[in-house]
């Protein structure tokens, strides 16, 4: 991780509301909702910095904007204000969410990947696992058949999951091997932005610690950038280099992850870091 | 077949037929793209060929001659009936031989005779749409045509080569057109698909139903979708000839004689096929 370095990802003021608003919704928030209009405030002024080869972990309740934040940087949801610049996309000169569908579409197959954490939204479960590989390539402009199956059989094979197994739908896997295709799936073009949304939430223990260690794996061999959302504090801790709390849309902490589980100061956070101990 | 007076001539109305040309005008203009126009109603049901009619109709003068042929088969129920209703509301000749034919509208085939670029080729379409297949939503195929967006179509390409070692789609094979449109060629077997690229004669494709017009102009290049690494196949024949005049270069349908258990094969272009015996 280089922090001197110019920052794979910046959001800048993302906010993403769900009705009209009105002059008094920023004084008149009852946790994230505007009491005189009614007006939910998803995201509410968030601003981030992720770095080269960092893993920065966003942790905070259900409801508290997590998803929201990754869905907004994956276009599945459009933001209603606020930036984002990829260090990949015209060095990081333009906001994402002004590019044109067809730029989108690339910036998504190139540059990100994205990791669900109901694996039916990142794949499709009636394809074979080798196709839902190939899909990010095909979408990218590849079109050579035999160099995508290829692809896919080094993924699933660093998945830990065995290529002869490649022509299979994930319909019939397990939980922990659907996410797992659905890290190969991402990582298929070398993408230098990795987004994980709550990616062992469902597992049971042994599978969640497999698929952790993965991510750890992952990040040592194609050295990506990765911005990890969690509700679970022992996952961030295991592998974030920084952190940011959330709660009702905005962001109340940040800091290094050790820091702010050592001496946590918002009493959201204090709060959490106790129910982990 | 007598013609009816009381009818219009090629019986639609002379504006339906102007705006149905003007659609003929501008799928000529942007080819592989499905410009919609106002079906009309016609004394057969939709679904048996309407788009093609209409087509047809709105092009057809006294001049012409007419071959209607339905999987390959000029006596076909569907082609009989065709040229009797053509019959009843114009004055002009039809015929079985392709080479006579100015206008040749066609189900699920294209003739094996080359055709020339005076001839033009209806073509009777039920599903237009070529992205239906991996989407349901109009409105979103509509966006993935405006945006160039076909990955899906070769996802499902890739698949099928995933699962069974081939491309197993045996009609309505997909075509990129001109680089920019992926278009459905109606269900003609992929053994016609070559004959789309680089042709002579116009193609037009009518889909009454869906009220869809689309065309392939002569010297288009309208190429079957294929990967870098694995090249588009059509239907091979081989060691195998048609029974009745010995063509082995002809797209073949296969006869099963349930008394002898005997396999035999014969041309699908009956027309073809009986013009190499001399029989027309």
């Amino acid at each position: 991780m280089y922090l001197d370095e110019k920052p794979v990802l910046r959001v800048e003021n993302l906010t993403m509301r769900y009705g009209r608003g009105c002059p008094h919704c920023m004084e008149s928030l009852e946790k994230n909702r505007c009491k005189v209009c009614k007006t939910v405030w998803a995201l509410n002024d968030i601003s981030i910095e992720l770095f080269p080869g960092e893993v920065l972990g966003i942790v905070g309740e259900s409801g508290s904007g997590k998803s929201t934040l990754m869905k907004s940087l994956y276009f599945d949801i459009e933001p209603s204000s606020g930036g984002a610049y990829l260090r990949d996309y015209k060095d990081g000169g333009v906001n994402i969410w002004s590019a044109s569908a067809a730029e989108r579409r690339a910036i998504k197959n190139n540059m990100m990947g994205m990791v669900y954490q109901n694996p039916v939204l990142g794949l499709r479960m009636d394809f074979s696992s080798a196709s839902n590989i190939a899909e990010k390539i095909i979408a990218a402009g590849g079109r050579n058949a035999g160099r995508m199956t290829e692809r896919a059989a080094e993924l699933l094979d660093a998945m830990e999951i065995l290529p002869s197994r490649m022509s299979e739908a994930p319909k019939n896997f397990s939980g922990g091997m659907q996410q797992r295709v659905q890290l190969s799936k991402a990582l298929a073009n070398n993408p230098s932005l990795l987004l994980l949304d709550e990616v062992t939430t469902g597992l049971d223990l042994s599978v969640q610690a497999k698929v952790l260690d993965l991510i750890r794996k992952i990040r040592a061999r194609y050295g990506v950038s990765i911005l990890l959302v969690s509700h679970d504090l022992a996952v961030i801790r295991m592998l974030a280099d920084r952190t940011i709390v959330m709660l009702d849309g905005k962001i109340i902490e940040r800091g290094l992850t050790d820091q702010i589980l050592e001496d946590p100061q918002h009493e959201y956070t204090q709060q959490l870091v106790h129910s982990l101990i | 077949m007598k013609m009816n007076k009381n009818y219009n001539y090629a019986f639609i109305d002379e504006g339906s037929k102007r705006e149905i040309r003007r659609t003929i005008l501008k799928a000529v203009a942007i080819p592989g793209y499905q410009v919609p126009f106002g079906s009309r109603e016609l004394p057969i049901g939709r679904g048996w060929g309407t788009g093609g009619i209409q087509i047809t109709l709105s092009l057809i003068g006294p001049e012409d001659v007419l071959k209607v042929i339905d999987q390959g088969s000029d006596e076909s129920v569907n082609a009989v009936n065709i040229k009797k209703f053509v019959g009843l509301c114009t004055d002009v000749k039809t015929t079985v031989k392709t080479g006579e034919a100015t206008i040749i509208q066609t189900r699920h085939r294209i003739p094996e005779t080359p055709l020339r670029n005076d001839q033009i080729l209806v073509l009777q379409v039920p599903i237009p749409e070529p992205l239906r297949i991996v989407e349901a939503s109009e409105e979103k195929t509509k966006k993935m045509h405006a945006e160039r967006d076909y990955a899906p179509m070769w996802l499902l390409l890739y698949e099928s080569l995933i699962r069974y070692g081939k491309i197993t789609i045996g009609t309505e094979y997909p075509l990129m057109v001109e680089d920019r449109y992926v278009m459905n060629p109606s269900p003609i077997p992929k053994f016609d698909n070559p004959k789309l690229k680089d042709s002579e004669c116009l193609y037009l494709f009518g889909a009454g139903r869906e009220k869809k017009i689309y065309a392939i102009p002569p010297h288009t290049f309208a190429e079957s979708l294929a990967f870098d690494d694995v090249p588009f196949e059509k239907e091979s024949f081989k060691g195998k000839r048609c029974r009745l005049c010995g063509s082995e270069d002809t797209y073949l349908d296969e006869l099963f004689d349930s008394a002898t258990g005997e396999r035999m094969y014969q041309c699908s272009d009956t027309s073809y096929c009986m013009e190499v015996r001399g029989c027309i």
